[in-house]
């Protein structure tokens, strides 16, 4: 491949990575800071595209539809967190539970399978009309976007609020002698990162031009392979570490997946490829060490 | 202080494992008094930490801290009264979090947390004091995970934590039990110098007959979910292990108590 062809790879990998780079973030929320494996992801990603893309078919500004895509993802992940405090489902199951049910949640706010967003006006619509080349503005803008995300993120860990849902991943008993109800911990850090996710599916739906019910399928492998690529190049000790693993590994994860496509992988075979790249992250440190996978969790 | 009245716990109940870990206790802890607790294996020692901390509901009784019912009151909600130590190094600290964060965790013992800052620059020179008398220089390394402690040095964490925000009751859980015997005969004297300087009530669960005497002013000796014995003032500053066989050899079959 020629060296042309790989530098045209990186604009797109760039806007995608950022763009998708939230729901990596919102997955450090819940795999890494809370151990909470949620599978909420895979629904809540559509949840978002399709609530913004509802939202501007009946003519709500675009911005205003971003602020109902995060505000019901937000209650979709306590959902997935009530669940499993409250009725005492497995972590698992209490996030595929409601993977499932917003299939259909989906399907009814569209009102479809899918909505097409391109001729109408989205909150990209400004940008990509500027006098430049369309990457410049939506690139900016996505790394703005992911860049707050990482700081709010930092900040609200280091907070005493922060302080007790990090807690409540690394050492449940202590905290709770401590005073911190880690249910409501629990159910809030769910919220926080479906929030994200939402969110990010709510961009990303007007940055392709279309709401797709199916667009969430897998969402949960691919960001846990940029989480894994990430760690391994800036390490995870700090959440600022964290944060920042997140969105460089979501760009490296979308830098290899079009390379992948160059080399004449089919699109087809993307999901797959992802699944193996996970797999052989976590097997590789076990088949050497002797020792299990890297991710430590609660509830399973 | 805390008192445990006519308390009742049974595990498995109506099943065929059904055990009665506690048989109608009533015990009450005066304030300032250091209860050492021992009794051998299944005896109930840590059931009744544990119902005293709230991780369970007791099945018949009622259990008061300071005059106000607290019998089904939850964990988180009790803190604010009470500070614990486990047996496990491991479990009194948050490894993944820095010295300082897990200090100014401790620091907001019951208390509603905010979306102010968790560590902030007046509490760190306070912290910095405190971790200054374990004399192990963790003073200097605020800003270091947890995880690179040793269990010695967790264990003095844990315990520093616990005075930050000085409970009304400290719990300790056979709290050196798992530490080397060097390590765990400084971790007892820091425990001293807290309890003393303190004058902080304790209950102070142990599978070791000579600290369980060396320690404390009252001793509770437990025996299939009763008090067996209850030795506190002049009779327990006089107390000797020979003395304990001696009376009470028949019921110590487990001969780890003696250790």
């Amino acid at each position: 491949m020629e060296i042309s062809s790989l530098l045209r790879t990186i604009p797109i990998s760039l806007e995608q990575g950022l763009a998708y780079g939230l729901v990596a973030i919102g997955i450090v929320i819940t795999f890494r800071i809370l151990a909470f494996p949620d599978l909420t992801v895979d629904g809540s990603f559509p949840l978002g595209a399709s609530v913004v893309a509802r939202l501007i078919m009946e003519g709500v500004p675009p911005i205003y539809g971003i602020l109902m895509a995060i505000i019901i993802g937000f209650l979709a992940g306590c959902c997935t967190g009530l669940l499993n405090t409250k009725l005492k489902i497995n972590s698992l199951l209490a996030g595929i539970l409601m993977m499932t049910i917003l299939y259909s949640v989906n399907l009814r706010i569209m009102g479809r399978s899918n909505i097409q967003l391109l001729t109408v006006n989205t909150l990209l619509t400004p940008l990509e009309n500027l006098d430049v080349n369309r990457f410049i503005p939506i690139v900016a803008f996505f790394l703005l976007v992911a860049l707050c995300a990482k700081l709010l993120t930092d900040m609200f860990l280091h907070t005493q609020m922060g302080f007790a849902m990090r807690a409540t991943g690394d050492n449940e008993q202590m905290i709770r002698t401590l005073g911190v109800n880690t249910d409501k911990m629990t159910v809030l850090g769910l919220g926080i990162s479906n929030a994200f996710v939402a969110l990010s599916g709510a961009l990303v739906a007007q940055d392709q031009g279309f709401s797709d019910v199916g667009m969430g399928i897998g969402m949960i492998v691919a960001g846990l392979a940029s989480i894994i690529i990430g760690e391994a190049l800036v390490g995870k000790k700090t959440v600022q570490r964290l944060t920042l693993a997140a969105l460089i590994g979501s760009i490296i994860y979308k830098f290899i997946i079009s390379l992948g496509l160059r080399l004449g992988l089919a699109p087809t075979d993307l999901k797959m490829a992802t699944g193996v790249m996970v797999i052989l992250a976590l097997g590789i440190p076990a088949i050497k060490k002797g020792k299990e996978g890297k991710l430590h969790l609660r509830g399973i | 202080m805390i008192r445990l009245e006519r308390i009742t716990k049974i595990f498995n109940k109506g099943t065929i494992d059904e055990k009665v870990a506690i048989d109608g206790i009533t015990l009450h802890v005066h304030k300032g008094e250091f209860v050492t607790v021992i009794g051998s294996n299944g005896a109930g020692k840590t059931t009744v930490l544990n119902l005293s901390s709230g991780t369970f509901a007791p099945d018949e009784g009622d259990i008061f801290i300071d005059d106000s019912r607290v019998t089904n009151l939850a964990e988180h909600r009790r803190a604010r009264y009470l500070g614990r130590v486990f047996q496990n190094p491991l479990m009194g600290t948050a490894a993944s979090m820095t010295i300082e964060e897990n200090l100014a965790m401790a620091d907001l013992r019951g208390q509603t947390r905010t979306l102010r800052w968790g560590v902030t620059k007046a509490r760190r020179g306070y912290y910095r004091e405190t971790l200054e008398m374990l004399g192990l220089g963790l003073e200097h390394r605020l800003k270091d995970s947890v995880s690179l402690l040793s269990g010695g040095q967790r264990q003095s964490l844990t315990l520093v934590m616990v005075t930050l925000s000085l409970p009304k009751l400290l719990l300790l859980d056979e709290h050196t039990a798992a530490l080397d015997p060097k390590t765990a005969q400084l971790v007892m004297d820091l425990t001293q110098k807290i309890v003393e300087e303190n004058n902080l009530t304790t209950v102070m669960v142990t599978h070791n007959m000579q600290q369980a005497i060396r320690y404390g002013n009252r001793m509770i000796m437990l025996h299939e979910g009763r008090i067996q014995y209850d030795i506190q003032g002049e009779e327990k500053k006089a107390l000797t292990v020979e003395e304990v066989v001696r009376r009470f050899g028949a019921k110590l079959k487990d001969e780890a108590l003696l250790g």
